[in-house]
Protein backbone atom coordinates (compact mmCIF):
# COMPACT_ATOMS: atom_id res chain seq x y z
CA UNK A 1 0.00 0.00 0.00
CA UNK A 2 1.10 4.06 -0.49
CA UNK A 3 2.36 5.66 2.61
CA UNK A 4 3.63 9.00 3.55
CA UNK A 5 7.26 7.93 4.60
CA UNK A 6 9.82 10.20 6.71
CA UNK A 7 12.86 9.92 4.64
CA UNK A 8 15.57 12.00 6.59
CA UNK A 9 15.59 15.46 7.94
CA UNK A 10 13.42 17.20 5.68
CA UNK A 11 12.84 14.34 3.20
CA UNK A 12 9.10 12.98 3.19
CA UNK A 13 8.53 10.35 -0.08
CA UNK A 14 5.32 8.18 -0.71
CA UNK A 15 6.55 4.39 -0.76
CA UNK A 16 5.08 1.11 -1.12
CA UNK A 17 5.01 -0.63 2.56
CA UNK A 18 3.87 -3.89 3.88
CA UNK A 19 0.01 -3.61 4.74
CA UNK A 20 -0.99 -3.58 8.43
CA UNK A 21 -2.15 -6.88 9.86
CA UNK A 22 -3.64 -7.69 12.90
CA UNK A 23 -0.92 -8.34 15.87
CA UNK A 24 -3.45 -8.31 18.98
CA UNK A 25 -6.89 -9.40 19.33
CA UNK A 26 -7.78 -5.80 20.54
CA UNK A 27 -6.86 -4.22 17.22
CA UNK A 28 -9.05 -3.14 14.20
CA UNK A 29 -7.86 -2.07 10.82
CA UNK A 30 -9.12 0.74 9.41
CA UNK A 31 -9.15 1.99 5.57
CA UNK A 32 -8.53 5.66 6.25
CA UNK A 33 -10.78 8.18 4.37
CA UNK A 34 -8.83 11.45 5.69
CA UNK A 35 -5.95 12.46 7.95
CA UNK A 36 -4.25 16.01 8.54
CA UNK A 37 -0.95 17.67 9.00
CA UNK A 38 -0.53 18.55 12.30
CA UNK A 39 1.89 20.77 13.53
CA UNK A 40 3.65 18.36 15.83
CA UNK A 41 4.69 16.23 12.67
CA UNK A 42 6.92 19.33 11.72
CA UNK A 43 9.26 18.17 14.47
CA UNK A 44 9.34 14.70 13.66
CA UNK A 45 10.21 16.21 10.23
CA UNK A 46 13.05 18.55 11.13
CA UNK A 47 14.76 16.05 12.76
CA UNK A 48 14.21 17.48 16.53
CA UNK A 49 12.14 14.46 17.89
CA UNK A 50 14.96 11.20 18.60
CA UNK A 51 14.38 7.67 17.44
CA UNK A 52 12.89 8.04 13.62
CA UNK A 53 13.90 5.74 11.19
CA UNK A 54 13.63 6.28 7.33
CA UNK A 55 10.31 4.54 5.71
CA UNK A 56 8.27 5.51 9.51
CA UNK A 57 4.89 6.33 8.28
CA UNK A 58 4.03 9.49 9.82
CA UNK A 59 0.22 10.82 10.58
CA UNK A 60 -1.86 10.73 14.02
CA UNK A 61 -4.83 12.71 12.84
CA UNK A 62 -7.11 10.86 10.70
CA UNK A 63 -10.56 9.19 10.58
CA UNK A 64 -11.33 5.78 8.84
CA UNK A 65 -13.62 2.86 7.89
CA UNK A 66 -13.27 -0.52 10.06
CA UNK A 67 -12.21 -2.80 7.69
CA UNK A 68 -11.02 -5.86 10.08
CA UNK A 69 -11.63 -6.37 13.56
CA UNK A 70 -9.66 -8.68 16.11
CA UNK A 71 -11.31 -11.45 18.13
CA UNK A 72 -11.32 -9.52 21.36
CA UNK A 73 -13.38 -6.27 19.92
CA UNK A 74 -16.28 -5.64 21.10
CA UNK A 75 -17.46 -1.99 19.84
CA UNK A 76 -16.86 -2.06 16.30
CA UNK A 77 -18.13 -3.82 13.43
CA UNK A 78 -16.47 -3.61 10.24
CA UNK A 79 -18.24 -0.83 8.42
CA UNK A 80 -17.70 1.88 10.87
CA UNK A 81 -17.03 5.23 10.34
CA UNK A 82 -14.90 6.08 12.73
CA UNK A 83 -12.73 8.94 14.51
CA UNK A 84 -9.40 7.67 15.96
CA UNK A 85 -7.76 9.15 19.28
CA UNK A 86 -4.22 10.15 18.20
CA UNK A 87 -3.35 9.33 20.85
CA UNK A 88 -3.54 5.01 22.08
CA UNK A 89 -4.78 4.22 25.80
CA UNK A 90 -4.99 0.76 26.78
CA UNK A 91 -8.39 1.82 28.99
CA UNK A 92 -7.67 -0.27 32.00
CA UNK A 93 -4.37 0.57 33.66
CA UNK A 94 -4.47 3.68 36.32
CA UNK A 95 -4.19 6.49 34.00
CA UNK A 96 -6.83 5.38 31.50
CA UNK A 97 -8.79 4.60 34.30
CA UNK A 98 -8.62 8.61 35.16
CA UNK A 99 -9.06 9.94 32.69
CA UNK A 100 -4.93 10.38 31.39
CA UNK A 101 -4.68 8.43 28.15
CA UNK A 102 -1.79 9.87 26.90
CA UNK A 103 -0.21 8.38 30.19
CA UNK A 104 -1.38 5.04 29.23
CA UNK A 105 1.07 2.27 31.05
CA UNK A 106 0.14 -0.25 28.25
CA UNK A 107 0.78 1.17 25.27
CA UNK A 108 4.34 1.96 24.67
CA UNK A 109 6.53 -0.89 23.53
CA UNK A 110 10.12 1.18 23.67
CA UNK A 111 8.95 2.40 27.59
CA UNK A 112 12.92 2.12 28.59
CA UNK A 113 13.81 4.91 26.23
CA UNK A 114 11.21 7.61 27.22
CA UNK A 115 11.73 6.84 30.69
CA UNK A 116 15.67 7.50 30.14
CA UNK A 117 14.99 10.84 28.65
CA UNK A 118 11.69 12.24 31.05
CA UNK A 119 11.68 9.52 34.48
CA UNK A 120 8.26 8.17 33.37
CA UNK A 121 7.05 7.23 29.72
CA UNK A 122 3.69 8.28 28.51
CA UNK A 123 1.22 6.50 25.85
CA UNK A 124 2.23 5.69 22.48
CA UNK A 125 1.04 8.02 19.28
CA UNK A 126 0.68 6.45 15.75
CA UNK A 127 3.45 7.84 13.67
CA UNK A 128 5.50 9.69 16.02
CA UNK A 129 8.68 7.91 16.65
CA UNK A 130 10.12 4.57 17.85
CA UNK A 131 10.67 6.41 21.21
CA UNK A 132 6.69 5.92 21.29
CA UNK A 133 6.61 2.36 19.80
CA UNK A 134 7.31 2.81 16.32
CA UNK A 135 3.40 2.39 16.01
CA UNK A 136 3.00 3.43 11.75
CA UNK A 137 0.97 6.40 11.26
CA UNK A 138 -1.91 6.97 9.29
CA UNK A 139 -1.20 8.99 6.53
CA UNK A 140 -1.60 5.98 4.21
CA UNK A 141 -4.21 3.95 2.97
CA UNK A 142 -4.74 1.82 6.22
CA UNK A 143 -3.84 1.80 9.68
CA UNK A 144 -3.74 -0.59 12.55
CA UNK A 145 -5.58 0.63 15.70
CA UNK A 146 -4.57 -0.96 18.57
CA UNK A 147 -7.03 -1.53 21.60
CA UNK A 148 -9.45 0.15 19.38
CA UNK A 149 -12.78 -0.32 21.23
CA UNK A 150 -11.69 2.36 23.80
CA UNK A 151 -9.37 4.62 20.92
CA UNK A 152 -11.73 4.52 17.84
CA UNK A 153 -15.42 6.30 17.75
CA UNK A 154 -17.75 5.78 16.08
CA UNK A 155 -18.79 8.96 13.99
CA UNK A 156 -22.99 9.94 14.58
CA UNK A 157 -25.12 9.87 11.31
CA UNK A 158 -24.99 14.21 11.74
CA UNK A 159 -21.31 14.52 11.80
CA UNK A 160 -19.43 14.62 8.48
CA UNK A 161 -15.62 13.67 7.81
CA UNK A 162 -14.46 17.06 7.59
CA UNK A 163 -15.73 18.00 11.00
CA UNK A 164 -15.16 14.32 12.67
CA UNK A 165 -11.75 14.93 11.50
CA UNK A 166 -10.18 17.32 13.70
CA UNK A 167 -11.99 15.30 16.38
CA UNK A 168 -9.18 13.06 16.69
CA UNK A 169 -6.48 15.55 18.14
CA UNK A 170 -6.64 19.35 17.20
CA UNK A 171 -10.02 19.81 19.13
CA UNK A 172 -9.34 17.59 21.96
CA UNK A 173 -5.77 18.93 22.50
CA UNK A 174 -7.54 22.63 22.47
CA UNK A 175 -9.94 21.10 25.16
CA UNK A 176 -7.86 19.83 27.32
CA UNK A 177 -5.51 22.94 27.40
CA UNK A 178 -9.05 25.08 28.57
CA UNK A 179 -10.50 22.52 30.64
CA UNK A 180 -6.93 21.41 32.93
CA UNK A 181 -5.80 24.75 32.40
CA UNK A 182 -8.67 25.66 34.92
CA UNK A 183 -11.07 28.35 32.90
CA UNK A 184 -13.80 29.47 34.84
CA UNK A 185 -16.59 31.40 34.00
CA UNK A 186 -15.74 34.99 33.96
CA UNK A 187 -11.63 34.62 33.11
CA UNK A 188 -9.90 35.98 30.71
CA UNK A 189 -7.96 33.84 28.61
CA UNK A 190 -4.86 34.02 26.51
CA UNK A 191 -4.05 31.65 23.56
CA UNK A 192 -0.51 31.73 21.84
CA UNK A 193 -0.82 30.14 18.72
CA UNK A 194 -3.90 31.02 16.04
CA UNK A 195 -3.26 27.05 14.10
CA UNK A 196 -5.71 24.39 14.08
CA UNK A 197 -4.73 23.65 18.23
CA UNK A 198 -4.68 27.18 19.41
CA UNK A 199 -8.17 27.98 17.91
CA UNK A 200 -9.78 24.52 19.42
CA UNK A 201 -8.55 25.96 22.59
CA UNK A 202 -9.46 29.34 22.13
CA UNK A 203 -12.93 28.38 21.32
CA UNK A 204 -13.18 25.54 24.33
CA UNK A 205 -12.39 28.27 26.37
CA UNK A 206 -15.60 30.63 25.38
CA UNK A 207 -17.92 27.46 25.71
CA UNK A 208 -16.43 26.39 29.24
CA UNK A 209 -17.43 30.52 30.19
CA UNK A 210 -14.52 32.24 29.49
CA UNK A 211 -15.58 36.09 29.28
CA UNK A 212 -12.75 37.36 27.04
CA UNK A 213 -10.48 35.23 24.74
CA UNK A 214 -7.40 36.60 23.56
CA UNK A 215 -5.42 34.89 20.71
CA UNK A 216 -1.94 35.73 19.64
CA UNK A 217 0.11 34.85 16.28
CA UNK A 218 1.95 36.72 13.74
CA UNK A 219 -0.20 35.33 10.37
CA UNK A 220 -2.50 37.55 9.54
CA UNK A 221 -4.97 35.07 7.79
CA UNK A 222 -4.76 32.92 11.09
CA UNK A 223 -5.42 36.12 13.49
CA UNK A 224 -8.48 36.58 10.25
CA UNK A 225 -9.45 32.96 10.34
CA UNK A 226 -9.69 33.04 14.50
CA UNK A 227 -11.42 36.39 14.66
CA UNK A 228 -14.26 35.19 11.76
CA UNK A 229 -14.59 31.42 12.94
CA UNK A 230 -13.62 31.50 16.68
CA UNK A 231 -14.65 34.69 17.74
CA UNK A 232 -11.42 35.76 19.59
CA UNK A 233 -10.05 39.02 20.17
CA UNK A 234 -6.71 38.67 18.52
CA UNK A 235 -2.69 40.03 18.75
CA UNK A 236 -0.42 40.42 16.00
CA UNK A 237 3.08 39.79 18.14
CA UNK A 238 4.94 41.30 15.48
CA UNK A 239 3.39 44.48 15.65
CA UNK A 240 3.33 45.30 19.38
CA UNK A 241 4.55 44.13 22.75
CA UNK A 242 2.64 41.29 23.85
CA UNK A 243 3.18 41.68 27.50
CA UNK A 244 1.92 45.50 27.27
CA UNK A 245 -1.33 44.95 25.32
CA UNK A 246 -2.55 41.98 27.55
CA UNK A 247 -2.14 44.46 30.50
CA UNK A 248 -3.68 46.49 28.97
CA UNK A 249 -6.83 45.24 27.53
CA UNK A 250 -7.02 43.18 31.11
CA UNK A 251 -7.10 45.90 33.42
CA UNK A 252 -3.72 45.57 34.36
CA UNK A 253 -4.02 42.24 36.26
CA UNK A 254 -3.02 39.92 33.04
CA UNK A 255 -4.62 37.05 31.70
CA UNK A 256 -5.97 34.73 34.41
CA UNK A 257 -5.51 31.57 32.26
CA UNK A 258 -2.58 30.99 29.26
CA UNK A 259 -2.85 28.31 27.16
CA UNK A 260 0.66 27.54 25.10
CA UNK A 261 -0.30 26.08 21.39
CA UNK A 262 2.58 27.09 20.14
CA UNK A 263 5.45 24.13 21.00
CA UNK A 264 9.27 23.76 20.25
CA UNK A 265 9.78 25.76 17.74
CA UNK A 266 8.56 28.78 18.55
CA UNK A 267 9.35 32.64 16.93
CA UNK A 268 9.72 35.79 18.38
CA UNK A 269 10.83 39.49 16.73
CA UNK A 270 13.28 39.92 19.64
CA UNK A 271 17.04 38.98 20.20
CA UNK A 272 15.79 35.87 22.23
CA UNK A 273 14.80 34.22 18.70
CA UNK A 274 18.38 34.07 17.49
CA UNK A 275 19.82 33.28 20.88
CA UNK A 276 17.24 30.20 21.37
CA UNK A 277 17.82 28.62 17.54
CA UNK A 278 21.58 29.14 18.23
CA UNK A 279 21.30 27.08 21.54
CA UNK A 280 18.66 24.66 19.50
CA UNK A 281 20.75 24.34 16.09
CA UNK A 282 23.98 23.45 18.85
CA UNK A 283 21.55 20.88 20.55
CA UNK A 284 22.57 23.06 23.94
CA UNK A 285 18.58 23.01 24.27
CA UNK A 286 16.35 20.92 22.57
CA UNK A 287 13.49 23.72 22.20
CA UNK A 288 12.67 26.68 21.84
CA UNK A 289 10.41 27.68 24.36
CA UNK A 290 9.60 31.82 24.07
CA UNK A 291 5.72 31.11 23.76
CA UNK A 292 5.87 29.63 27.01
CA UNK A 293 7.96 32.26 29.23
CA UNK A 294 5.73 35.04 27.42
CA UNK A 295 3.15 33.24 28.78
CA UNK A 296 4.73 32.83 32.14
CA UNK A 297 5.40 36.84 32.34
CA UNK A 298 1.97 37.83 31.07
CA UNK A 299 -0.21 35.74 33.12
CA UNK A 300 -1.48 37.16 36.19
CA UNK A 301 -0.92 36.54 39.95
CA UNK A 302 -2.24 33.19 40.89
CA UNK A 303 -2.93 32.46 37.22
CA UNK A 304 -2.55 29.22 35.38
CA UNK A 305 -0.52 28.45 32.26
CA UNK A 306 -1.34 25.60 30.22
CA UNK A 307 1.54 23.69 27.85
CA UNK A 308 -0.25 22.60 24.99
CA UNK A 309 2.83 22.70 22.29
CA UNK A 310 5.21 19.86 22.30
CA UNK A 311 8.42 20.06 23.51
CA UNK A 312 10.87 17.40 23.74
CA UNK A 313 13.48 18.14 26.25
CA UNK A 314 15.37 21.24 27.97
CA UNK A 315 15.60 24.44 27.52
CA UNK A 316 17.59 27.18 28.73
CA UNK A 317 16.29 30.46 30.55
CA UNK A 318 12.89 29.20 31.75
CA UNK A 319 11.79 31.78 34.27
CA UNK A 320 11.10 29.63 37.65
CA UNK A 321 11.48 32.43 39.88
CA UNK A 322 8.30 33.92 38.27
CA UNK A 323 6.38 30.75 38.23
CA UNK A 324 7.19 30.61 42.22
CA UNK A 325 6.89 34.25 43.05
CA UNK A 326 3.82 34.90 41.21
CA UNK A 327 1.75 31.72 42.73
CA UNK A 328 1.16 30.13 39.18
CA UNK A 329 0.17 26.61 38.40
CA UNK A 330 2.19 25.80 35.26
CA UNK A 331 0.58 22.45 33.78
CA UNK A 332 1.14 20.31 30.39
CA UNK A 333 0.10 17.45 28.98
CA UNK A 334 -0.21 15.01 25.71
CA UNK A 335 -3.53 15.05 25.03
CA UNK A 336 -6.20 12.92 26.37
CA UNK A 337 -8.04 12.32 23.17
CA UNK A 338 -10.78 9.61 24.73
CA UNK A 339 -11.72 11.87 27.58
CA UNK A 340 -13.19 14.38 25.51
CA UNK A 341 -14.00 12.67 21.62
CA UNK A 342 -17.72 11.63 22.36
CA UNK A 343 -18.45 15.08 24.50
CA UNK A 344 -16.81 16.83 21.13
CA UNK A 345 -18.66 15.15 18.59
CA UNK A 346 -21.61 15.71 20.65
CA UNK A 347 -20.79 19.63 19.94
CA UNK A 348 -19.90 19.56 16.67
CA UNK A 349 -23.14 17.38 15.65
CA UNK A 350 -25.53 20.70 17.66
CA UNK A 351 -23.39 23.10 16.15
CA UNK A 352 -21.38 24.55 18.91
CA UNK A 353 -18.14 23.60 17.79
CA UNK A 354 -16.95 24.20 14.14
CA UNK A 355 -13.85 22.42 12.50
CA UNK A 356 -14.47 22.04 8.86
CA UNK A 357 -13.10 25.79 8.35
CA UNK A 358 -9.39 24.56 9.67
CA UNK A 359 -9.20 22.21 6.41
CA UNK A 360 -8.11 25.00 3.66
CA UNK A 361 -6.23 22.53 1.78
CA UNK A 362 -7.28 19.12 0.21
CA UNK A 363 -4.72 16.84 -1.69
CA UNK A 364 -4.23 13.19 -2.14
CA UNK A 365 -1.46 11.16 -0.63
CA UNK A 366 0.73 11.13 -3.61
CA UNK A 367 0.95 15.06 -3.17
CA UNK A 368 1.06 14.79 0.85
CA UNK A 369 4.71 15.77 0.68
CA UNK A 370 4.13 18.94 -1.24
CA UNK A 371 1.01 19.61 1.34
CA UNK A 372 3.79 19.14 3.93
CA UNK A 373 5.95 21.91 2.15
CA UNK A 374 3.20 23.85 2.14
CA UNK A 375 2.09 23.01 5.48
CA UNK A 376 5.26 23.85 7.19
CA UNK A 377 6.20 27.21 4.99
CA UNK A 378 2.36 28.62 5.38
CA UNK A 379 2.65 28.68 1.51
CA UNK A 380 -1.21 29.61 0.33
CA UNK A 381 -1.94 30.58 3.82
CA UNK A 382 -2.13 27.02 4.41
CA UNK A 383 -3.64 26.44 7.84
CA UNK A 384 -4.22 22.82 8.07
CA UNK A 385 -3.55 20.28 4.81
CA UNK A 386 -6.39 17.55 4.94
CA UNK A 387 -4.67 14.06 2.77
CA UNK A 388 -7.17 11.86 1.51
CA UNK A 389 -5.85 8.35 0.42
CA UNK A 390 -8.43 7.83 -2.07
CA UNK A 391 -7.87 11.22 -3.69
CA UNK A 392 -8.66 15.01 -3.34
CA UNK A 393 -12.34 15.88 -4.01
CA UNK A 394 -11.09 18.98 -5.41
CA UNK B 1 49.53 15.53 62.54
CA UNK B 2 47.06 18.71 61.37
CA UNK B 3 48.46 17.69 57.95
CA UNK B 4 47.63 14.14 58.06
CA UNK B 5 44.66 14.60 59.71
CA UNK B 6 43.31 16.81 56.48
CA UNK B 7 44.77 14.53 54.31
CA UNK B 8 42.55 12.21 55.71
CA UNK B 9 39.51 13.75 56.09
CA UNK B 10 39.90 14.79 52.51
CA UNK B 11 40.38 11.25 51.49
CA UNK B 12 37.29 10.07 53.47
CA UNK B 13 35.27 13.27 51.64
CA UNK B 14 37.15 12.27 48.72
CA UNK B 15 35.52 8.36 49.47
CA UNK B 16 32.06 9.60 49.91
CA UNK B 17 31.51 11.38 47.09
CA UNK B 18 32.87 8.94 44.57
CA UNK B 19 30.21 6.71 46.55
CA UNK B 20 27.80 9.07 45.60
CA UNK B 21 28.99 9.57 42.20
CA UNK B 22 28.75 5.98 41.72
CA UNK B 23 25.27 5.67 43.06
CA UNK B 24 24.10 8.24 40.97
CA UNK B 25 25.70 7.24 37.63
CA UNK B 26 24.20 3.50 39.00
CA UNK B 27 20.48 4.92 38.86
CA UNK B 28 17.60 3.58 40.01
CA UNK B 29 16.52 -0.09 39.17
CA UNK B 30 20.91 -0.70 38.25
CA UNK B 31 21.38 -2.30 41.49
CA UNK B 32 21.95 -5.62 41.32
CA UNK B 33 19.77 -6.67 44.20
CA UNK B 34 16.97 -3.77 44.23
CA UNK B 35 13.14 -4.86 43.86
CA UNK B 36 12.09 -4.21 40.25
CA UNK B 37 8.44 -3.16 41.02
CA UNK B 38 5.44 -2.07 39.23
CA UNK B 39 1.99 -1.27 40.38
CA UNK B 40 -0.98 -3.22 38.79
CA UNK B 41 -4.02 -1.69 38.78
CA UNK B 42 -6.17 -4.66 40.23
CA UNK B 43 -7.03 -5.76 43.77
CA UNK B 44 -4.20 -8.19 45.80
CA UNK B 45 -6.54 -11.02 44.53
CA UNK B 46 -6.07 -10.87 41.72
CA UNK B 47 -2.33 -11.57 41.74
CA UNK B 48 -2.25 -14.28 44.00
CA UNK B 49 -1.14 -17.00 41.25
CA UNK B 50 1.45 -15.85 39.42
CA UNK B 51 1.13 -14.10 36.27
CA UNK B 52 2.12 -16.19 33.29
CA UNK B 53 5.57 -13.84 31.71
CA UNK B 54 7.54 -14.22 35.73
CA UNK B 55 6.46 -17.99 35.71
CA UNK B 56 9.53 -19.01 33.69
CA UNK B 57 11.66 -16.55 35.92
CA UNK B 58 10.48 -18.24 39.28
CA UNK B 59 13.37 -20.16 40.07
CA UNK B 60 15.94 -17.08 39.31
CA UNK B 61 13.42 -14.20 41.65
CA UNK B 62 11.67 -13.63 44.59
CA UNK B 63 8.12 -11.93 44.32
CA UNK B 64 6.26 -10.23 46.79
CA UNK B 65 3.03 -8.28 46.33
CA UNK B 66 1.51 -5.51 48.48
CA UNK B 67 -1.69 -3.51 48.31
CA UNK B 68 -0.53 0.37 46.76
CA UNK B 69 -1.62 3.45 48.94
CA UNK B 70 -4.68 5.29 47.56
CA UNK B 71 -6.25 2.67 45.84
CA UNK B 72 -3.90 2.88 43.54
CA UNK B 73 -4.05 -0.96 42.67
CA UNK B 74 -1.21 -3.77 43.64
CA UNK B 75 2.42 -3.64 43.89
CA UNK B 76 4.22 -6.53 41.90
CA UNK B 77 7.57 -6.74 42.68
CA UNK B 78 10.85 -9.17 41.42
CA UNK B 79 14.21 -9.29 42.64
CA UNK B 80 17.16 -11.61 41.11
CA UNK B 81 18.22 -14.22 43.68
CA UNK B 82 21.88 -14.27 42.61
CA UNK B 83 23.46 -10.90 40.61
CA UNK B 84 26.40 -12.46 39.08
CA UNK B 85 25.27 -12.23 35.63
CA UNK B 86 24.68 -8.32 36.07
CA UNK B 87 26.58 -5.67 34.95
CA UNK B 88 26.85 -2.59 32.56
CA UNK B 89 28.42 -4.48 29.15
CA UNK B 90 25.89 -6.93 30.03
CA UNK B 91 23.37 -4.59 30.28
CA UNK B 92 24.67 -3.20 27.13
CA UNK B 93 24.51 -6.52 25.03
CA UNK B 94 21.26 -7.51 26.34
CA UNK B 95 22.10 -9.91 28.51
CA UNK B 96 21.56 -8.82 31.89
CA UNK B 97 18.79 -11.08 33.68
CA UNK B 98 17.33 -7.63 35.14
CA UNK B 99 16.35 -6.57 31.86
CA UNK B 100 14.02 -10.01 31.24
CA UNK B 101 12.93 -9.43 35.04
CA UNK B 102 11.95 -5.65 34.03
CA UNK B 103 10.62 -6.99 30.61
CA UNK B 104 7.89 -9.52 32.28
CA UNK B 105 6.99 -7.40 35.36
CA UNK B 106 5.72 -5.06 32.02
CA UNK B 107 4.06 -7.80 30.60
CA UNK B 108 2.93 -9.33 33.72
CA UNK B 109 0.93 -5.98 34.35
CA UNK B 110 -0.33 -5.54 31.12
CA UNK B 111 -1.55 -8.99 30.37
CA UNK B 112 -3.71 -8.53 33.88
CA UNK B 113 -4.96 -5.56 33.46
CA UNK B 114 -5.99 -5.28 29.55
CA UNK B 115 -5.55 -9.24 28.93
CA UNK B 116 -2.69 -8.90 26.50
CA UNK B 117 0.64 -7.17 25.78
CA UNK B 118 0.10 -4.88 22.69
CA UNK B 119 2.99 -5.77 20.03
CA UNK B 120 4.77 -2.50 17.55
CA UNK B 121 4.10 -3.14 13.77
CA UNK B 122 6.02 -5.72 12.00
CA UNK B 123 8.06 -5.20 10.13
CA UNK B 124 9.52 -1.96 12.01
CA UNK B 125 10.72 -0.41 9.03
CA UNK B 126 10.84 -1.03 5.05
CA UNK B 127 14.66 0.04 4.81
CA UNK B 128 17.70 -0.14 7.11
CA UNK B 129 20.16 2.58 7.17
CA UNK B 130 23.08 3.07 9.46
CA UNK B 131 20.93 5.40 12.01
CA UNK B 132 18.03 3.35 11.78
CA UNK B 133 20.12 0.36 12.61
CA UNK B 134 21.23 2.39 15.71
CA UNK B 135 17.39 3.27 17.01
CA UNK B 136 16.78 -0.54 15.94
CA UNK B 137 19.65 -1.60 18.89
CA UNK B 138 18.00 0.56 21.07
CA UNK B 139 14.28 -0.69 20.63
CA UNK B 140 14.95 -4.22 21.05
CA UNK B 141 16.58 -3.35 24.39
CA UNK B 142 13.72 -1.12 25.63
CA UNK B 143 11.18 -3.52 26.98
CA UNK B 144 13.74 -4.33 29.22
CA UNK B 145 15.71 -0.83 30.26
CA UNK B 146 14.33 2.10 31.77
CA UNK B 147 13.50 3.21 35.23
CA UNK B 148 11.76 0.28 36.63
Amino acid sequence: MKALCWEGVNKLAVEDVPEPELRNDQDVIAKVTAGTTCGSDLHLIGGYIPAMRAGDVIGHEFIGEVVETGPAVRRHRVGDRVVVSSFVGCGRCWYCANDLWSLCDNSNTNPGITQAMWGYEPGTVFGYSHAATGLRGSHAEYVRVPFADYGAFTIPEGVDDDSALFVSDSAPTGWMGADLGGVRPGDVVAVWGCGAVGQMAARAAMLLGAERVISIDRFPERLAMTREHIGSETIDYTETDVGAELRERTGGRGPDVCIEAVGMEAHSPGPEYAYDQVKQQLRLQTDRPTAVREAIYACRKAGSVFVLGVFGGVVDKFPLGAVMNKGLTLRGAQMHGQRYIPMLLERVAKGELSTRHLATHEVSLDDAPHAYDMFKNKKDDCVRAVIRPDGART
Amino acid sequence: MKRALGTAAALVGAGVAIRRLKSRASGSGTEPNRWLVVTVNCPPERLREIPAPLVGLADHVEIRTAPAPGGKGTELAARLRETDATGTLKRLTGDDPRQRVRRALREAKSLVETGEVMKPDAPPTVRDTPGGKLVGLATRRAGGEGRL
